[in-house]
C-alpha cells in the first residue's frame, strides 16, 4: 500500500489529467454532503454577525447613508465615464466590450491544511462554469478555477505556490506575474527592470493571455525589496464564503490585440 | 433465523464504526471557518483519529482502511495525491509497534506518545510535499498546524473514548 501510495504520488506529477479527472470526480460526489456540512456553519456565523450588527445600527445607518451619498456621486461620475468611453470607442472604431457573466458559488471546501491553497465550490459545468474562468470577491481578484466537475469546482487560490497571474501595476501599466508562494503576500515577478512600483500602487489583471478580463483588481504593492516586490490581496480570505466566478470569452479579447501578441483563446 | 442476521448486521455497522466516524470527521473538518488564517493551520483530524484508533481498537482501523482514507482527504483537500495516505500509513505502523507501552497507559502518556508520533507526521508530510512541490515551504504554517493538532488531542480523543465506550462496548 505505502508503494501504491508513491506510485500515486509520482502519477498525479506524469499523469495530471487522468488525476485531474478522478479528483473532481471525487469532489462531485461528495459536493452534496459538503454542501450539507456548511450550512450550519453559515447558519450560526450569520446569527453571530447579525447579534454583533444589533449593537452598531445607529453608527452603521449614519456610515451607510454618508457612503450612499458619496456613492451617488461616483454613479454619476461613472455614467458620464462610461458615456465619453462609449463615444470615444466609436470615434476609434474599437470593438465593444460584452460584459462580463457571473456565476455565484459558495465555497464548500476549504483547509487543505500547510501545503495547498485551494477552495471547493458549490458548482460546476451545469452551472456553465468553464476551467481557467476567474475567481472573485467583492474586494478583487481570488483564484483561478483549475478543476470543473458537473456540480463542484475546484478554485487554485491567488496565494498557492502553483498560481501564476498575469498582472499589470494601474498607474505605470508595467506588465508582470503575480507568483504565490502559499504565505499571505505573493511575489511580483517578471517586472520590467525600469518598473519603478510604489507602496500602496494597485495592482490589477493585465488580461494578458485572454483568460482573464483585465482591470480585477489584485492587490496592493505591500513591500518593495532589493530582490522581491510583495503583493498583499485585497480579498479578505477568511471572510469568504461565496466566489463569483467571471464567465469572460477570450475571443472578445483577442479582437483588442495585435495578431500574435497574446496568445489568445486556449 | 432473524435473530442472528440482524445480530450479524448489528456486528457489522459497529464494526465500521471508528471507520465510518473517521470518514464523517474528514468531511467536517473541511467545513470552512470563519477564523483567520483557520485554513492553512486547521488541525489535521486524520492523524488524531488514525492514532486513537491504532492504539486501541487496531482491528477495526485496518491498514487498508487507514490507505483509503488518506487517499480520501488528498484528492478532497487538493493536495499531492498520496501524500496523506503515506503519512497516515507510516503514522498507523509507527503507532501500532507502540501498543506494548501506550496500549493500557494513562491518558498523559498516550498523549505524550501522540505529541511524538504526530511530530513525525507533520514532518513527514513537510517533506513529502517539499519533495512533490521541488521548492521549500514555510516551515511556520506547518508548525502551528502541529501545534493545534497535539492541542486539540485530548478533546477529540475524550470524544472518541465515549463514543467508543457507547458504540463499541457490547461488541
Amino acid at each position: 500500500m505505502l508503494c501504491t501510495a508513491f506510485g500515486l504520488m509520482l502519477a498525479s506529477r506524469s499523469q495530471t489529467a487522468a488525476v485531474e479527472r478522478l479528483r473532481i470526480l471525487i469532489a462531485d460526489a461528495f459536493a452534496p454532503i459538503l454542501e450539507l456540512m456548511v450550512q450550519p456553519v453559515a447558519t450560526v456565523t450569520g446569527m453571530l454577525d447579525a447579534v454583533g450588527g444589533m449593537a452598531d445600527v445607529y453608527a452603521e445607518n449614519q456610515r451607510l447613508h454618508e457612503e450612499n451619498a458619496r456613492l451617488l456621486q461616483w454613479h454619476e461620475a461613472a455614467l458620464a465615464v462610461q458615456q465619453e468611453n462609449e463615444s470615444l470607442r466609436q470615434l476609434l472604431n474599437l470593438p465593444t466590450q460584452s460584459g462580463a457573466r457571473f456565476v455565484t458559488a459558495r465555497i464548500i471546501g476549504d483547509n487543505g491544511g500547510a501545503f495547498v491553497r485551494t477552495v471547493l465550490v458549490s458548482s460546476g459545468a451545469r452551472d456553465g462554469l468553464r476551467k481557467n474562468q476567474a475567481a472573485v470577491t467583492g474586494e478583487g481578484l481570488a483564484g483561478r478555477v483549475i478543476e470543473v466537475g458537473e456540480r463542484a469546482a475546484r478554485v487554485l487560490l491567488l496565494t498557492d505556490i502553483n498560481s501564476r497571474i498575469p498582472v499589470a501595476l494601474e498607474k505605470s501599466r508595467a506588465r508582470a506575474v503575480l507568483a504565490g508562494d502559499n504565505g499571505p503576500m505573493p511575489q511580483l515577478v517578471h517586472l520590467p527592470p525600469d518598473a519603478a512600483p510604489a507602496i500602496g500602487e494597485r495592482v490589477v489583471t493585465s488580461g494578458f493571455g485572454g483568460l482573464f478580463p483585465p482591470g480585477i483588481p489584485v492587490g496592493t504593492i505591500a513591500r518593495v525589496g532589493p530582490d522581491e516586490i510583495r503583493v498583499m490581496p485585497l480579498v479578505a480570505w477568511d471572510r469568504m464564503e461565496y466566489l463569483r466566478l467571471v464567465d469572460y470569452e477570450a475571443a472578445d479579447l483577442s479582437g483588442l490585440l495585435p495578431e500574435g501578441v497574446a496568445g489568445g483563446p486556449r | 433465523m432473524s435473530q442472528p442476521f440482524w445480530h450479524r448486521l448489528d456486528q457489522f455497522a459497529r464494526r465500521l464504526f471508528p471507520f465510518a466516524l473517521t470518514l464523517a470527521l474528514l468531511l467536517a473538518s473541511l467545513v470552512p471557518l470563519p477564523l483567520p488564517a483557520y485554513a492553512s493551520v486547521s488541525p489535521s483530524f486524520m492523524v488524531m483519529a488514525v492514532y486513537f484508533w491504532t492504539l486501541h481498537r487496531p482491528d477495526l482501523m485496518p491498514p487498508v482502511a487507514v490507505f483509503a482514507i488518506g487517499l480520501l482527504q488528498d484528492f478532497l483537500t487538493g493536495g499531492v495525491l498520496g501524500v496523506s495516505a503515506i503519512v497516515l500509513l507510516v503514522l498507523s505502523f509507527a503507532t501500532g509497534s507502540q501498543r506494548r507501552f501506550l496500549g493500557g497507559a494513562l491518558f498523559v502518556t498516550v498523549w505524550a506518545g501522540f505529541v511524538v508520533n504526530s511530530a513525525g507526521a507533520a514532518l513527514l508530510a513537510w517533506g513529502l510535499n517539499t519533495v512533490a512541490a521541488g521548492t521549500m515551504f514555510d516551515l511556520r504554517p506547518a508548525l502551528f498546524q502541529y501545534l493545534l493538532t497535539v492541542g486539540l488531542y485530548p478533546s477529540l480523543g475524550w470524544l472518541l473514548v465515549r463514543a467508543q465506550r457507547a458504540v463499541l462496548r457490547p461488541a
